[in-house]
């Protein structure tokens, strides 16, 4: 649904060269972030919800499907990954393994019922079951209701990563994040991407070549809803807690927003739009003012929803989107 | 007598109160239908326009002294006019995009008018006053029903019927279907084809905002009234399929009655019975109940 | 390579001594509160805003900056989201050198926070939360727990009501923890005082309409409904019973958790009768009414819920406390000390707080009262039967609080 920016003249190396020299610096960047006074408990949280958007990505920017109810991956993620972390004793990579397992599942089962359903359909039904599960965890007795399961231990990672650590903690989310992000990248650029990318463009063209377009549709529902279970499966170990707002459909609304404003179907555009998103999240509880007007913590979501329609409105390409145009005029 | 170890009489009480909840759906899918008929877009801000109307309404008799009758006919073209602005300066810059355009802005708008209207009047809602005419309730045997409960199914009916009729039965709904299959055929027999996707907008809004004053009197006017029910109106819509307005109309009402049954039988899971039946519709009707597959 | 290394290093030495610095500033004679409390959603009526004045108005009223010690207040939206609040407190107590956090009016959220202001050492003031758990399984040495819990609301309704002749109950009940936890209290404290409990109904939240329960209810023949919900569940499922007749016929409604912003939300057309626990009515003194003038004045006209009064007395007591020690730096210190002193402040009285974190004073069966008997906006209130603080919260062994030997 989104123009996508990559010159068809690009070779392929170089394009993967570019690629490479940003992850390092984009790698650095992040090494580098918390001894540079920026709060880690930020940084993590931005990380997280990253990796969610790169996922999410995957099914919009990629796919061309708008899923609105992306927030059950990421929640039924944390949820699995918290009980077992916490009432089973799991050590963190096995919760998280569990956490990651269960969004694949139940991915490859919304996948199913939904992927033959186009636009906006695909999305008032994902929304629709993504809002049944919310139902379900609200009353299930292992969630806690509005408490969440909290307290969750981070123990030690491979049995001697001590995850209590904050840094140690930072440093392992920089990790999964980025081969998260790798991974993302590769699996576009696959041949796989490429007709995912076909498919998106033209459905029965795609078809009349013989691929078969549904079954490749549900493959990058399934990854999507993998990688959004890994993300909020290592927030839940992040913020020793899983709570209903990941559930929620607000979630949802908000990963597309984070997306939107980054740029859809660019690699590095879900990036910034999560560390956009999430620093006004975390720096507007306190208010803002401008001029004489004093705005408190409660215009957040009037912001929010403002982002939105500005980006729909006038600017589409988002960040990363409108920044690559720019770049390709002045080249050229 | 008794169903399941439930009364009769209770079980047709229980019914009836369905049926009335199957009224704001009725009432709010149609207008979704109809919007979603001509522009394509799934009015995500419908929710925010239905509360709204109540609060419209609530301003009304508050500051002003306009009671209910005079709030029925004055707040949906109020809200129908903010509408129409809306279409005007935003949705109408997005015809020519994807569709998914429409529902990411007015999800945006969605968040804009809930947040504005609970920082200016709190989040504990405001109360509305049942007009003095609805004071009381009709014996029917089995159940004492509120006036104000039946006049709710009357008006909605009519309100139904009445668009249905317009629709599909009158020569502007035949322009209007027209519009939908072939806009630029329609534009070239004369008629002017923006003007009637800015109006059925307004209309559809307008709709929303009847039910936002209908609803004032029995539900408490908060900002927050319209957000959850945008949520199981859209699966209504699904359920019925989007390219019938009867089937809007119907499945807004049956639903209501399914909730209601759930409600008597498995209270739990009335909030999710709707979405547990729209995934069973889809799997055995993919374009919904009374819709055509695109 | 070199170069770029001794850089880093250097950066990251110079952040350090910045943090570092940001923590030296406060501490000794300096006291920073943070309010945290739901700014955009269901409980920004009854805490909200209403919060951070009632914290200035302790603060001004403690007279404390006048003996040399200077308090700043920082607020925050929580969001009614654990995560969202627990990441605030995180940054208040690492980089903003808050010493105590205020309010909280969630109990998911005040969960979390309380756990991490023990494992940082400072305090935590609540007072919108409603879980007995803060004071209970999940209690904490660094956490007072001022002005009401669920245990309290339940049992003093459910005592009262049931004595009051009330025998038979009937309940609506939200389902989810909190409404199955509120149900539970509430039927043990009516049997125990000789009624029963009839049946419920279990009725996911956020529902609109209540009418399909309410007439369950009413077929139960119970005299008593308890709802055992809260925000817009409970006024929605209040509103419909006006409509449907319920307290003229005969029965009588419970609000096991509601407010006076709710009662005025609804009109007294529609709340007449109902009937609740609270431990703070505006109408009660001269003192509860100047303060409530006050306070009414800074916030939009809303008169002080029991949260805004709870912030209040916690706050002024944490002062106290903190003037005593001489500093806010240790916050088990602290609280030590707010427990080992009696608490007197001009709207709860005397009262004490408890070693489990419990704040003890008095709670209030009120009801509601018609709009005929009202003589003045939110004059709202009769008060029924005052059930004194040693009966009010749930008694210390019961808690299963880890800090009771």
């Amino acid at each position: 649904m989104a123009t996508v920016l990559t010159p068809a003249a690009t070779a392929a190396p170089a394009r993967r060269n570019r690629f490479a020299l940003a992850t390092a610096i984009m790698a650095a960047i992040l090494a580098l972030a918390p001894f540079a006074g920026i709060y880690p408990v930020f940084l993590m949280k931005a990380l997280c919800f990253a990796l969610f958007a790169c996922a999410f990505n995957l099914l919009v920017g990629f796919g061309g499907l708008l899923s609105f109810g992306h927030a059950m991956f990421l929640g039924t993620a944390g949820y699995v990954t918290a009980h077992a972390a916490k009432v089973w004793g799991w050590p963190p990579e096995a919760a998280i393994a569990a956490g990651t397992l269960a969004s694949t599942l139940l991915g490859v089962v919304t996948g199913a019922l939904t992927i033959r359903r186009q636009g906006i359909y695909f999305a008032m039904i994902t929304l629709a079951l993504a809002q049944m599960m919310f139902f379900f965890y609200l009353q299930a007795p292992f969630t806690h209701g509005e408490d969440g399961i909290q307290q969750v231990p981070r123990g030690k990672l491979f049995g001697f990563i001590d995850l209590t650590d904050t840094l140690v903690m930072y440093f392992t989310v920089v990790v999964v994040f980025l081969a998260g992000f790798v991974f993302l990248y590769r699996v576009v650029h696959s041949p796989f991407g490429q007709v995912l990318k076909a498919i998106r463009e033209n459905e029965p063209r795609a078809i009349s070549l013989g691929y078969d377009a549904d079954r490749y549709k549900l493959v990058a529902f399934v990854l999507s809803a993998a990688l959004s279970g890994l993300a909020g499966a290592v927030k839940a170990i992040v913020f020793q807690l899983a709570s209903l707002t990941d559930v929620h459909w607000t979630m949802s609304g908000e990963v597309v927003l984070m997306v939107l404003l980054g740029g859809m179907g660019t690699i590095f555009g879900p990036v910034v739009g999560a560390f956009v998103i999430v620093a006004i999240e975390s720096y507007l509880t306190a208010g803002i003012v401008i001029g004489t007007l004093h705005f408190g913590p409660e215009w957040a979501i009037v912001l929010t929803g403002l982002i939105f329609v500005v980006c729909v409105l006038a600017f589409r390409r988002g960040i990363v989107g409108e920044l690559g145009a720019w770049w390709l005029r002045h080249k050229g | 007598m008794e169903i399941f170890g439930i009364p009769t009489q209770a079980l047709f009480g229980q019914l009836l109160i369905g049926l009335i909840n199957g009224a704001f759906y009725a009432m709010l899918s149609l207008g979704l239908a109809v919007i979603f008929g001509l522009l394509n877009i799934i009015n995500f801000t419908h929710g925010a326009q239905y509360m709204m109307g109540a609060f419209c309404a609530w301003f009304l008799l508050e500051r002003t002294g306009i009671g209910y009758w005079w709030a029925l006919i004055i707040v949906p073209i109020v809200v129908g006019i903010t509408g129409v602005v809306i279409e005007r300066t935003m949705l109408a810059r997005l015809y020519k995009l994807d569709h998914l355009y429409g529902l990411l802005l007015t999800f945006g708008l969605a968040l804009i008018i809930q947040g504005v209207f609970t920082n200016a009047y709190g989040s504990s809602g405001q109360p509305y006053r049942l007009p003095q005419e609805f004071v009381g309730a009709y014996n029917l045997g089995f159940m004492f029903l509120p006036k104000y409960r039946a006049w709710v199914i009357v008006l909605s009916l009519v309100v139904c019927l009445g668009t249905w009729f317009v629709i599909e039965r009158t020569k502007l709904g035949s322009y209007l279907r027209a519009a939908t299959e072939n806009p630029t055929l329609v534009q070239a027999f004369g008629v002017n084809v923006p003007r009637m996707i800015t109006l059925t907008y307004g209309f559809g809004v307008g709709l929303a905002a009847l039910a936002g004053v209908m609803a004032a009197p029995i539900y408490q006017v908060s900002p927050q009234m319209g957000a959850n029910l945008i949520i199981v109106v859209f699966a209504v819509v699904v359920i019925g399929g989007m390219g019938s307005i009867m089937g809007a109309i119907l499945t807004g009402f049956g639903l209501g009655v399914m909730e209601g049954l759930t409600k008597v039988f498995y209270a739990e899971a009335s909030n999710t019975v709707i979405f547990v039946i729209m995934v069973i519709v889809l799997l055995v009707k993919p374009a919904g109940l009374f819709g055509r597959e695109r | 390579m070199n170069a770029c290394k001794r850089t880093l290093v250097g950066v990251a030495v110079a952040a350090a001594f910045a943090v570092g610095a940001a923590h030296a500033q406060t501490g000794g004679k300096e006291i920073k509160l943070g309010v945290m409390s739901d700014m955009s959603s269901l409980y920004t009526d009854l805490a909200g805003a209403g919060s951070v004045v009632a914290t200035k108005l302790a603060i001004a009223d403690s007279g404390i900056e006048k003996r040399g010690y200077k308090v700043s207040v920082v607020e925050a939206d929580h969001q009614n989201k654990p995560d969202v609040g627990s990441a605030i407190a995180r940054r208040w107590y690492d980089a903003d050198g808050v010493n105590a956090i205020v309010d909280v009016p969630n109990s998911g959220v005040a969960l979390a926070v309380s756990a991490i202001t023990k494992e940082k050492n400072k305090v935590f003031l609540a007072s919108g939360p409603g879980s007995s758990d803060l004071t209970g399984k999940s209690c904490s040495p660094n956490t007072v727990h001022f002005t009401y819990d669920t245990w309290m609301l339940a049992n003093g309704t459910g005592t009262a009501i049931t004595k009051g002749g009330g025998t038979s109950w009937f309940f609506i009940t939200a389902d989810y923890a909190f409404g199955h936890a509120l149900e539970r209290d509430t039927t043990a404290a009516v049997e125990k005082a000789g009624g029963k409990s009839l049946g419920d109904v279990k009725v996911p939240i956020n529902t609109q309409d209540f009418s399909s329960f309410l007439l369950q209810a009413q077929s139960s023949k119970a005299k008593v409904i308890g709802l055992a919900n809260a925000g817009g569940d409970t006024t929605n499922s209040i509103k419909q019973a006006a409509e449907f007749g319920i307290v003229k016929s005969g029965q009588q409604l419970a609000g096991l958790l509601v407010f006076i912003t709710d009662v005025h939300a609804l009109g007294l057309q529609a709340a007449q009768g109902l009937t609740f626990t609270t431990t703070f009515y505006w109408d009660m003194n001269d003192a509860t009414r100047a303060f409530s003038k006050r306070f009414a004045a800074q916030d939009k006209g809303i008169h002080p819920t029991m949260v805004h009064a709870g912030v209040y007395g916690a706050v002024l007591h944490y002062l106290k406390a903190v003037e005593a020690l001489g500093g806010a730096a240790d916050g088990l210190k602290i609280v030590d000390k707010m427990k080992a002193t009696p608490t007197d402040d001009p709207l709860f009285g005397k009262g004490s707080i408890r070693v489990d974190g419990r704040g003890i004073h008095p709670a209030y069966l009120v009801q509601v009262k018609t709009p005929a008997e009202s003589k003045a906006p939110w004059d709202y209130y009769k008060i029924r039967a005052t059930i004194p603080a040693d009966e009010a919260f749930r008694p210390l062994k019961d808690g299963g609080c880890s800090l009771v030997k």
